[in-house]
Parts: C-alpha cells; structure tokens; sequence
C-alpha cells in the first residue's frame, strides 16, 4: 500500500502555542485537522511538509453558538457536527447538505469544517501518485513547470472544491483568523483567489479559527445542489448555493448565489443580485441568472464528466437552485 | 443404492461456512499473513506504455542499506501465460515494455518503505515507441516496426476467427426484414475488495511455498514451475481466502513469480501487496468489444439468420484472450432458435493493461448488443418485446445450430416470473415521459466443457476422510473467492451424510494437500466440485452401510442417512449415531477415506476452437429495469430490477441470491459508470477508487430476484452456475428502459448523463466500426442426429 512519509507531528495544547509553533517553522511546517485531505496528499506526495502542527483537541476551535453576532462555528468541528447542528439543519439546510454530502461517514467524522473551506484545489492531473504524475510529466502545481490541462496557460486551473464554501460565501460568513501577530476578521470569498495554486489569501502562519455567518442569513431561504455521479462519496464536480428572500409581496429583497467547481475559486454569480432584487420572481429573471451563471463556469477536462456537460448543469442546477426557493414549478 | 427423496440439506438458506470470520475480521488474507523474518517486495513499473529497454542499473539500489535483492528480466526471461498456446508474458520485461505499469524490476528489503525508496534508485533506460492505443490504430500498424509482440502472424493482431453454422446467405435472403447495429462495450475491471498480495518462501527444505490471493492456485503451480525451473513436486501453492476476484485473480502474475525468486535468493519469506492504482495496472478486466450485429427476420419476428463481428481491444498481451474472442462469438445462439450463424471475431494488442475474464467472460459485450437489437426488432415489427422472445425460445434437450448441447432450459419461466412480478403489461410504453422500463434475456455456460491446457485427467478432485470422531474432512483444490465454493463442499457432504455442517472441515486450495481442481471461473465450481463430492461419499456409503447393518440387523438397503444417523428407513428409530457408523466401518475395513472426481461431458463438437462454448449446462436470466430518466441533466435513476435466473437448483438459495444480486450490482456499474481508460499518452486516467466510478451499495436499488429451479440433469442435485449469468441480461435492460423512458437508443456502455443529453439532441454519433479483413470463415453443422443424452 501507499505507505506516509516520515515527519514530525506536533501537537500544541492551547490556540497560541499553535500560532507560535508555527510561526517558528512555517514554511516547512503545515496545520492538519482532520487529516483527511493532509494525509492521502503526503502518502501521494503532493504536500511534504517536514513538520505537521495539530489542530486536534484545541478548544479554541471548537463550539458551534448563537452569539449576538449570528452564528459562529469553530474551525475545528466535524462535518458530521455541522451537519446535525440543530440550529443548522433547521435554518440553515444548505449548509447542512453540503457538509453531509462530503465524502463518506468516516470522512466526516475526521473532517472538519475549518479544513473543508480550505481544502486543496483538484485536478485530475494533480490527484495522483508520485509514480502517475511522474510518468504523466509534473505539472506547476507540484514539481513541474506547466500546466498539463492548459498548456497555455500562466496559472495553474485546478479547481475549487469545498462543498461548504459556496454556501458559507452566499450566506456572507466572516472568518477569523489568528496569527501570532493578533487575529483578524475577513470576508470569507476574500479569502479565495482564483488561482489553483494560490487559492487562499490567508497567509501561511495564520491558523482559522472559526466562521461567524451573520445573524440576517439565518432567515434566508437556502438552498445547495451538488453534481457528482456517485451520492455516496464523490466530491462536487459542481455545486450550486443560492439564498433568497423575499417579501410579503413576492419581491425579492435579496439573492445570492454562488459557484463551486468552475473555477479555482467559488464563483458569486454577480446577476443573482442584480437582475433580481426589488423584482418580482419569474422564470424569465432566473433564467437570465442561470445563463449567467453558465457564461463564468469554465471547466475544464480535468475532472469527471465531459466539461461542456458540466457548463450546461450550471444552468440547469442554478435554474432549479433558484425556482426552488422563490417557489416557482419549473415545467419543461 | 438407497437416495433419499427429499433433501435436508440442499436448497436451505445455510449460513456460509465462513461467514463467521469475515464479519468479525478474523479471515486470515494473504496480507494478513506475517511469517518471522519477512521481507518485503516491490514493483518498479514503466511510465511508458511502449518502450524498448535499452539497459537497468540496479547498483545503486542495491548499496542502500536494507535491499536484499534486486530482480530484473533477465533473471526470469521464461515466458508464461495462461493458455499454452499464447505465453507471451515475462515476469518482468525482458526487452520491451507494453504498457504504462509493466513491471520492469522487482526489490526485496527490509521494509516496504525502504523497498519503495529502493525502486527511485534503480536506473532504466528507455527507447520510447509509439503507442498504439486503439483498436483503429492497431488494425492500421501492419508494418513490423509497430509490433507489439513478435511472435503473432499479423501485426497486433492476436486473433482472428471466423465460423459459420448453416445457410447464412440463404437465411438472410430468406428474410422479409434485416436489422443492423452497431455497438461498443467499455472496458471496465473487476475492482476487487482485496489488492493483490502474495507471500513467497523458499524454505531450508529447498521447497517453495507461495501464499497468493489467487483463483488458480494449479495453474499458477504450473506458471511457477516453468518460469523458476524448479520441479513442480517442490512446489506448493496455497490460495489464501481471495477476497473479491470476479476473474481478475485467474492469472499467474509477475508479482507471485518475483516473491517467489526473491526468496529462492534471500531465503526469507517475501511479502508484496499491491497498491489500489496497481491494481488497476494489472487489470485482465472487460474487454472493450467494438460489435456489429446483423438479424435476419419473418415479418412475425422469427430470427432467419444471425451475424456478427466483433473487435476487442486486448491490451498489452494474450492473457485469456484467445479463450476471450471465442467467448464473443458464443453464446449468441442459446436463447433464441437461430436457424443460421456466422461469428466473426478478432482481439488486437495495444499498449494498454491487459484484459481478460470478468464475470461473464466475453459474453456480456455481445448480449448487450443482441438484446438490444431484439428490442429494436420488437419495436419495428410492432410486437412486444416479450412475445417476441417467447415464440422462438431454446428448448430443453436440444442442440443449436453451432453444436451446443442444451440440457434443462428455464428461460421460458424466467421470462413469465420476471414479467409478472414487474407488471410489464401494465407498463411498457406506457410509463411517463422520463420513466422507462427495459427487458433483456440472457444465457451463460456453468463451468468450461475444456480445461485450459490440454490433458485427459479430471477437472475437480476431492478426497474424504472420516474420522472416528464422525467429523469428515474434505480436500479439494477449489479456491474459495467469497462466492461460497467451501460451502458447497460441506452442504454435499452433510446431504449425503445426513450430518451437521458444522461437523465436516474443509481443507481447500493448496496443492500440496488437495487433489486438484482447476479453479473458480467459468461458474465451473458447483457443479464439478458438487458430483466430485457425491461421488467420493458414494464410494463411502457402501462401507458404512455394510457395518450398520450389521450393527443394527436391518439389510442395508433399508438403510438411510439422516439426523447424523444411520438408520432403518422403514423403522427410523432403529440407528446408530453417524460416529457410531463410522467407527465400526473403520473395524472392518480399515482407515476411511475415498477420492471423487469430475469430468465434464465431452465435447459435442470438433473443429477448431470449439472449445469455447461447450458446458455440462446453460443457465438462464432474464431481467427487467425500471428506471428515471431526467431529460434535462441527462442523469439515470434505477427504481428497481428484477431478475429471475435458472439456477438448476438454488444448492443454498442464500447464496444464489448473494451472487445475483451480486451480479445485478455490478452490471449496473458497467452500464451506467465504469470505464477502464487511458489518457493520450496511454496511462490510465483515473486508476483509484474515488475516481474510477463504481457503485456503492447507496446506489444499489431494490433488486427482486426470482429463482427457478430446472433440475438439470448434470447438476448435483440439479445445480447449474449462478455466479456469473445473471449479469449479462441487466446492461442491455438498462439501455432499452432508457429507450422506453426518453425514447433514445444508446448503443455503448456506460450510459453516461452527457451521451443521454448528447442523444437527445441527436448528437450521439453510431459506434465506428474497424476495418479488417477476417479469414475465410470456417464452416460447420451439427452432425445428423446429434442428440443430447438423456439422463434422469
Ligand atoms: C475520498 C475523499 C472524498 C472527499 N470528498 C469530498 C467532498 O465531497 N467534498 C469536499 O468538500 N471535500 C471532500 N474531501 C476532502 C476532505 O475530506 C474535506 O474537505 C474535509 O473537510 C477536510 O477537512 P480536514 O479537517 O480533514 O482537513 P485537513 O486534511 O486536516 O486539512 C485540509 C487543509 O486545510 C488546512 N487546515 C485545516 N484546518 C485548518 C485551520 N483551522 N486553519 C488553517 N488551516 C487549516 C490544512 O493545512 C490543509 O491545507 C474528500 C476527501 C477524500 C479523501
Ligand atoms: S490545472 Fe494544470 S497546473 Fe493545475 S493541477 Fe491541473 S494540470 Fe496541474
């Protein structure tokens, strides 16, 4: 079998000695949690990092409460934790799907939610062995110089593929961040860029240490659809978040929705907004959205299914996304 | 000789023998084994699918502290394969590679880790050739530069065949419609559970043992003896419990050649266990059959004349492949009365993993095709699927037109039951748009009427001893794949004995201890095992009888087994224990123990490769598919199957089910997402499990099996297979309740979302079909009179 490689595992008690940990050895050392994406990389050989810091057991990074602000979660919770959060499964069920729909129940049971949003780019040229990516010729996401998707292409294409993401950026969720410097609170879809290589804006010494979804996305309709052959364990070769809310009258006062899967970062589809609040819902108006939508997807053939099939589901998916919180039956 | 009427033990849902320690985690798989003093081995494989070995250097790998021993071609230049006629494989590659993975250097060292690190340290030097990736491009490279393999008569082509039964010409002109096809068949693997593991040790002795998750522990016996020159006396091969096979552990392999060499060197035991992504490197999986199918029929939908051509794509080297394009061109003829038939055939090389036998072994690829073409023929002439079927079934006892014999026949049954429980009536072409229902039939061998190499000695062996104790022992090479062929063994003895499974022991798979048996494939496993056991246990029952009877002063032919006694049938209370039994017969006549032996009947036909096709007794399967159809995301939901298959007799209808519903799952991840491909530079693109789509149970539907039982007259106790055929009528199912759902044909498997979408629009380009040209066809007709002996 695949067998990991050696490496120092470290495994600070308190939040700051994490940060102090790793500011001492950041560029050789990387933060695990759950391990479910670390690990599988290093047996790979797509991370080799000297020194692993531990998230595990910090306390600090645990707790998901209402709080003034809204709801906060702590980095360090399980999929499986998020998921049957009641106050989630009831007001936020998009949130919910998405972190029951990652991989399997094992999975979710490491996995945590602080890993999940900064989960590595795919690509099927990168999700590999050493001796596969060897024989294929190294691409610039690790150990090579070009892109083998794009060979024309300056940056890597990867793409982003958290199924927590999209939904956590259409409900405007804030991170907090903490570096041994202070801590910091940002924008979660500031954190991404769309580069398959540099998709994340936090710097290396700085550990997450929670989410914070602000207390008005709690009374927004939600809603996330995954595309993906297998619902057992297979990760999003698409997906779809969307929120809505609407008025007595049927108007819509807000609308968001946001793409994962397209891109090397979870896409907002500008439209959703603009075309639609202060208007009446309409098949039409969401039609126009989901054409959007479709218009800044750009996969590529590296992942599963044909790319100008999964462009088309942007549509379909945002189409149905939409409909189904505005209320609208969608008759073909 | 006193039978029992009715049975106590066949036909009960029994537990499998080892059900027990698989569910507790307590089997004993090669991996699990850890012998003192092991070593461990790997392969360092080509990043080319088609290169020249100019030089290997191992002397650096060889300096790193902790490698015992360095392996390459040289050390093991014997070629090997298993059919006799087509040894075109090195344990590790002499002077070429023929695809991405070939194994061109083994190590053993300390440990795994440092054997890995070891194969960055072995230098090779490689002339890169051009792939040939393709059945197309293999057909177009004639020229000698672009061989693959040497010793074949045509460039890259392994075989050709082409056979004709009957007046094909004049059934075809004697028909009032003709329909065409084209179809393709991806290529898909068997995804086994266990990765490959063996452990090989040369012992002090000088004798070798091997330890393999294999399907054909006598056949590798013999690979082993050839390639290592050693004799085959010193030589013992045991089968540790395979978990998951499905026919891609019927070969020897490189692997369990190079742990055996590398102990015969180091003298430690040496362990290899190959990882998932070698896993799919080693493959020997589903062809990729490119098919062109032609019917001749009567307006009222009876066939006149069948042809077809097939094209498969063989990889990298022979492997099963001879047996393989046979098996394409076999079984067409045996469900439905086909008065004319000509096959043609032919199973090129490219530089991809080699394919051979997966469930079903060849036969899938072309009932895919013939089933959906009778779907097209239905709805042409405007009759039901069902009835068009029905009116020309096979019979029991009859031969088809290329000779082969059909003893009981059940599809008529089949194809009722499975109606009746779908309600096809009430719902084919008349579900909603976008919900679909599909049938298909079926027919499969139960074992191969030929051994792989030619000898005149019995296809299954076993041995019985009876201990004073009344427990019995038996001894039979058959390995035990998770399929349940242990089993087997214990229900014949307790039905013949008339005692408790639990008192009988099994000692199966090791050549040194067990007479042989040639292995778990072709569905041969119940039935030659089956009778062999009979047989040994009725060599025993005289003994046994004559010292009851004595005993208990009832004549032996008032005698029964029964209750784990033997007693008067007329008087059952007058008996002794089975143990009791025992004990006075081993006073009277000495030790017990007897040997049982199977061959299956000759072969009904004799010209060349008739081999492939014969059996002791066709099974049957029919299955319908209900399924949605969303026309917008082109994604595929099955409701539900139900399948009924002739099984002869359900020898424990538990298991049968087990292998069905097996069967059901797998077909279902062939035709709707499993493919086994390669990228341009001929690597395989998706070679792990996340990425290579197979279904889990989550996306298993109900599935409703319906057993019929036919009794064959071959079958101990009337069992025929069950283990394979039931997958063949579900992937054309699922393609023509696509047709009845959105009204698409889709001729190649796996039906994916895109091509649904793309055939929507009309957009789904036929299959391509090669061009070659077959050899003149040879001909043949059942002799005059040929009839199936009729036994009872
Ligand atoms: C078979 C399989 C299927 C999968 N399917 C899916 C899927 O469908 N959808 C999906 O989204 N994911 C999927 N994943 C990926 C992964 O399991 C999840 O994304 C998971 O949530 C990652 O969380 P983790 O805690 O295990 O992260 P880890 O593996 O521990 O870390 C992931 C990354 O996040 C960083 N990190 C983790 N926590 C912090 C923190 N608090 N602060 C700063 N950096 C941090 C790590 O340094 C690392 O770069 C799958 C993985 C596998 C192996
Ligand atoms: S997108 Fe290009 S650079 Fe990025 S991982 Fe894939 S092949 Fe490599």
């Amino acid at each position: 079998m695949l067998r990991l490689p050696e490496f120092n595992y470290i495994q600070p008690r308190t939040l700051r000695e994490a940060t102090k940990v790793l500011a001492d050895l950041a560029p050789n050392a990387m933060l695990v949690a759950g391990g479910t994406d670390v690990y599988p990389k290093m047996k790979r050989g797509q991370f080799a990092p000297r020194h692993l810091v531990s998230l595990r057991g910090l306390r600090e990074l645990k707790g998901i409460r209402q709080t003034k602000d809204g709801l906060w979660i702590g980095a360090g919770e399980s999929l499986t934790a998020v998921s049957r959060h009641r106050v989630i499964a009831k007001r936020l069920p998009a949130l919910a799907h998405a972190a029951e729909s990652v991989s399997t129940p094992q999975l979710r049971n490491m996995g945590t939610i602080g890993g999940n949003v900064l989960v590595d780019t795919r690509c099927n040229y990168y999700d590999q062995t050493f001796f596969w990516r060897q024989a294929v010729g190294f691409c610039m996401k690790k150990d090579g110089q070009i892109c083998l998707v794009a060979p024309g292409s300056e940056k890597c294409l990867a793409i982003a593929s958290s199924d927590t993401a999209p939904v956590l950026v259409s409900l405007g969720a804030d991170v907090i961040l903490v570096s041994k410097q202070g801590e910091r609170r940002v924008k979660l879809e500031e954190l991404y860029r769309d580069d398959g290589i540099d998709y994340c804006a936090k710097s290396q010494d700085e550990v997450l240490k929670g989410l914070l979804i602000p207390k008005e996305a709690l009374g927004l309709r939600n809603v996330y659809l995954k595309l993906r052959r297998r619902g057992s364990f297979d990760f999003p070769i698409l997906g779809v978040a969307a929120t809505m809310d609407l008025d007595n009258q049927g108007e819509c006062r807000h609308a968001r929705v946001v793409l994962t899967a397209v891109a090397s970062a979870p896409k907002v589809v500008a439209e959703a907004a603009t075309l639609l609040q202060g208007k009446k819902i309409t098949k039409e108006l969401i039609e126009t959205v989901a054409d959007a939508a479709a218009k800044i997807s750009h996969p590529l053939d590296n992942a599963d299914l044909d790319y100008w099939y999964r462009k088309r589901m942007a549509k379909v998916f945002t189409l149905r996304a939409l409909a189904q919180l505005a209320g609208l039956e969608l008759v073909a | 000789m006193t039978r029992k009427k009715t049975l106590s033990v066949i036909g009960k849902p029994l537990r499998k023998v080892d059900a027990m320690a698989k569910c507790a985690g307590e089997t004993v798989y090669a991996d699990d084994l850890n012998l003192p003093r092991t070593i461990y081995a790997k392969l360092l494989r080509s990043p080319h699918p088609h290169a020249r070995i100019l030089g290997i250097n191992a002397a650096r790998a060889l300096k790193l502290d902790g490698v015992f021993a360095v392996l390459t071609g040289e050390d093991l230049p014997q070629k090997f394969g298993i059919m006799p006629s087509t040894e075109d494989e090195e344990a590790l590659a002499v002077d070429k590679v023929r695809y991405a993975g070939d194994p061109v250097a083994a190590v053993a060292a300390a440990s795994e880790t440092l054997a890995e690190k070891a194969l960055g340290y072995i230098d090779v030097e490689y002339e890169v050739l051009k792939p040939i990736l393709s059945i197309e491009e293999a057909l177009a490279s004639t020229e000698e530069s672009q061989r693959i393999h040497t010793w074949n008569r045509r460039a890259n082509v392994q075989k050709a065949v082409s056979l004709e039964f009957g007046d094909v010409e004049g059934g075809f002109a004697g028909s009032d419609h003709i329909f065409e096809g084209t179809y393709f068949y991806q290529g898909n693997t068997h995804l086994p559970m266990e990765q490959y593991c063996a452990v090989g040790f040369y012992g002090p002795d000088d004798k070798l043992t091997l330890w393999s998750s294999t399907q054909t522990p006598h056949y590798l016996h013999r690979a082993l003896a050839k390639v290592l020159k050693l004799p085959a006396s010193r030589i013992r091969v045991i089968a540790t419990p395979v978990g998951g096979g499905f026919g891609g552990k019927s070969d020897p392999f490189s692997h369990e050649i190079c742990v055996a060499k590398l102990s015969m060197i180091t003298r430690r035991p040496v362990k290899i266990t190959l990882s998932r992504e070698e896993t799919f490197y080693v493959h020997r999986g589903r062809h990729p059959v490119k098919m062109w199918a032609k019917t001749g029929v009567k307006s009222d939908g009876t066939i006149q004349a069948m042809q077809y051509k097939t094209f498969l794509d063989g990889g990298g080297y022979s492997s099963y492949g001879l047996a393989s394009v046979y098996y394409t061109g076999a079984l067409q003829t045996v469900t439905y009365k086909v008065p004319a038939y000509k096959f043609e055939g032919v199973r090129v090389f490219t530089n991809k993993p080699a394919c051979g036998p997966k469930r079903g072994h060849g036969t899938p690829q072309p009932r895919f095709a013939e089933e959906i073409q009778m779907d097209e023929i239905a709805e042409n002439l405007d009759i039901d699927p069902l009835e068009l079927r029905l009116k020309q079934l096979v019979e029991a006892n009859s031969v088809t037109i290329n000779g082969l014999q059909i003893s009981s026949c059940g599809l008529r049954e089949c194809i009722e039951k499975v109606a009746e429980r779908a309600e096809w009536k009430k719902k084919f072409r008349k579900l909603p748009f976008g919900h679909g229902i599909g049938f298909a039939a079926s027919a499969y061998i139960t074992g191969a009427g030929l051994p792989i190499y030619w000898n005149n000695m019995p296809h299954s062996g076993v041995q019985i001893k009876l201990d004073r104790s009344g427990g019995v022992t038996i001894f039979c090479g058959s390995s035990d794949i998770g399929q349940g062929s242990d089993s087997i063994l214990v229900y014949a003895i307790a039905e013949e004995f008339g005692i408790d499974p639990a008192d009988i022991r099994v000692v199966s798979a090791d050549t040194d201890l067990t007479p042989v048996d040639l292995g778990s494939y072709s569905s041969r496993g119940t039935i030659m095992t089956g009778n062999a056991t009979i047989q040994a246990c009725g060599k025993l029952k005289p003994l046994l009888l004559e010292a009851a009877s004595e005993a208990l002063e009832v004549p032996a032919d008032d005698l029964e087994f029964a209750d784990g006694q033997v007693r008067s049938a007329s008087l059952p209370s007058r008996g002794i224990s089975f143990a009791e039994c025992v004990v006075k017969a081993e006073g009277k006549h000495g030790t017990l123990g007897a040997t049982g032996s199977y061959w299956p009947p000759k072969n009904p036909r004799e010209f060349k490769g008739s081999g492939v096709g014969p059996t002791p007794a066709y099974t049957f399967s029919t299955a319908i598919v209900e399924l949605h159809c969303d026309s917008e995301t082109g994604e595929i939901k099955i409701d539900k199957v139900w399948i009924a298959h002739d099984c002869g007799k359900a020898f424990n209808p538990l298991l049968v089910e087990g292998q069905t519903e097996g069967s059901v799952y797998m077909a279902l991840g062939e035709a709707l997402m499993e493919e086994q491909i390669f990228r341009k530079n001929g690597l395989h693109k998706i070679p792990s499990i996340l990425e290579y789509k197979s279904p889990t149970t989550l996306e298993t539907p109900e599935i409703e099996t319906i057993l019929v039982e036919t009794i064959d007259p071959e079958g101990p106790y009337g069992a025929k297979e069950a283990g394979q055929g039931p997958l063949l009528p579900v992937v054309p199912a699922v393609s023509n309740a696509v047709f009845d759902a959105i009204g698409v044909r889709i001729h190649e498997i796996p039906i994916t979302p895109d091509k649904i979408l793309r055939a929507l629009e009309g957009r789904l380009k036929a299959v391509s079909i090669p061009q070659f040209e077959f050899p003149a066809p040879l001909k043949w007709q059942p002799g005059e009179g040929v009839k199936v002996e009729q036994k009872s």
